[in-house]
């Protein structure tokens, strides 16, 4: 940490003068390329509405641990991992469309957070840093936390990302390669679930699923194969997340905000530029 | 039980051997006591009703489903070599919009280095060797959503033909591709089973090309109604009674 404090102080940026700043700068470089590469197989593999599920699971797993007096990120991760593998279950034995059962757990995992946070007449107003959350109050700790799920998602991308790319875009070829499909989609869902639950205490419920989904939205409208895919969505979300707390720190905004609207005008820009490119 | 190694009897040449196989799904039975030979180098058209069976057969066959009897594989001349399979799955769609080239659909079933980092010089190399099998070259950077129902079988099949299969099963190659597109699939299965002497095993519906191409046709409806040569088959009441076509 000191290495990037004395790195920071080097720089003449006026914003850099805080702390909280350099956090918050690091942190946003570690974390959009993790939101950039796992957004590109969420967005494949439609699960863009089922990661969204999973961060009301977490944030169920936090009240439950808040009221019963323990950490509150183990058990919301280990409460998001049960959800996650839940479903899967599910999903696997059920008829029903993935999106009518997401809806089924997702409602059901709300429900329940605000049925166990509001127990005994509790308030609801100390919630509110997970569902808006707040970048720049990340801490030197947390910042190690999400070096290490970086590298985590980056070796499991590097062992399993030609398997889950295919099982993503086509299950029954992949199965047809001999591919162990069920596997690999527990594999991510639990892998999306650990990422999600650890990142709603650092950008919150509504920032997470623009950085889940966004930046592989914007990279499908002018990529033409995996590489362009992943490197466009990572350029995309570390472009959006410095330019989010620039703009935060001169307008005196919402980072997670700002990253957000970011994010949604370089939407707007690839899907203009959609058809000249590809 | 699945024998990959050869077993003897049907001659040197027997390349698949089905022997009293039946499937069960929920109690329905939906395939009883079929018997099947595929020899060496023949292409063999499964036909049948919708809902008869024909992918369910495919499914066992591929080990994806549970059955009773016997699959053997077999390869000719060796008696411990294990007999490849080559499966190119019914017309999938894919999704216009995925980034996704035919080399990186290669790259995803074939390389060990991770496709999202492009592909190594040598694994262009082997993919454009694999596409020329097809005549499907130009095809390597195109995304296979955009494809055709042609060019995306031809894909399909030159995947399925690395590594080289002894023999070929192929769930509905025909489905989705206009005629033009038909007759050169076709004529291309014909020049791959010449070429690379392997043996092959379809489902269609498309019954015209069956006396140009196909060496024995199998119709099954639940079990193997009839099997033999495309013109015998074709006129026999069987036939008529498993497509409701009526006497004139």
């Amino acid at each position: 940490m000191n290495l990037w404090y004395m790195i920071c102080e080097a720089l003449p940026i006026e914003m850099l003068r805080w702390d909280f700043m350099k956090n918050a700068l690091l942190a946003l470089l570690l974390m959009a390329p993790l939101f950039g590469m796992m957004s590109t197989m969420i967005v494949t593999g439609r699960m863009s509405f089922f990661s969204d599920a999973l961060g009301h699971s977490a944030f169920t797993g936090i009240a439950i641990g808040c009221i019963f007096g323990l950490a509150p990120t183990p058990v919301s991760v280990a409460f998001s991992v049960a959800f996650a593998l839940l479903f899967s279950y599910v999903r696997s034995r059920s008829n029903q469309a993935a999106d009518t059962l997401i809806g089924v757990f997702s409602s059901t995992a709300v429900a329940l957070g605000i049925f166990v946070a509001t127990l005994g007449g509790g308030s609801f107003t100390k919630y509110n840093k997970y569902l808006i959350g707040d970048v720049l109050s990340v801490t030197p700790r947390e910042i190690g936390v999400v070096a290490l799920v970086l590298l985590g998602v980056t070796v499991f991308w590097v062992c399993w990302g030609n398997r889950l790319a295919l099982v993503s875009i086509h299950p029954q070829l992949a199965s047809s390669r001999g591919m162990k499909t069920g596997l690999t989609q527990t594999l991510f869902t639990v892998c999306i679930a650990v990422v999600v639950t650890l990142a709603i205490n650092w950008v919150g419920l509504l920032m997470l699923n623009s950085l889940m989904v966004l930046p592989a939205a914007s990279a499908r409208n002018v990529s033409k194969n995996l590489k362009q895919y992943h490197g466009y969505s990572v350029l995309f979300a570390l472009g959006a997340s410095l330019g989010g707390l620039v703009l935060s720190y001169h307008l005196g905004a919402s980072t997670g905000a700002s990253i957000s609207l970011c994010l949604a005008g370089i939407f707007a820009v690839s899907f203009v530029l959609r058809k000249k490119i590809s | 039980m699945i024998n990959f190694f050869h077993s003897g009897g049907c001659h040197d040449s027997c390349c698949l051997k089905v022997q009293h196989l039946s499937v069960s799904i929920g109690g329905d039975k939906i395939l009883k006591d079929v018997n099947l030979h595929v020899h060496c180098g023949q292409m063999v058209a499964l036909i049948g009703p919708n809902g008869a069976g024909k992918s369910t057969l495919l499914r066992a066959l591929l080990g994806e489903r549970d059955y009773d009897g016997n699959i053997i594989f077999s390869v000719p001349g060796s008696r411990k070599a294990r007999a490849r399979i080559g499966y190119v799955p019914q017309t999938p769609n894919f999704d216009p919009g995925d980034p996704l080239s035919a080399a990186d659909l290669f790259a995803c079933c074939l390389s060990r280095r991770p496709a999202f980092l492009g592909q190594s010089k040598a694994d262009r190399e082997l993919i454009t060797e694999c596409l020329e099998r097809v005549h499907g070259e130009d095809l390597i950077d195109k995304r296979v959503g955009t494809l055709s129902g042609g060019e995306l079988q031809r894909v399909l099949l030159a995947l399925a033909l690395e590594p080289m299969p002894n023999i070929l099963i192929l769930d509905e190659p025909l489905s989705g591709v206009d005629i033009e597109g038909q007759t050169e699939l076709m004529d291309m299965l014909d020049e791959i089973r010449k070429t690379y002497d392997l043996s092959i095993l379809m489902t269609t519906h498309d019954f015209s090309m069956l006396p140009r191409y196909a060496d024995r046709v199998v119709l099954i409806d639940h079990e193997v109604k009839i099997q033999g040569e495309p013109k015998e088959v074709l006129a026999s009441d069987e036939f008529a009674r498993a497509f409701h076509i009526r006497e004139v």
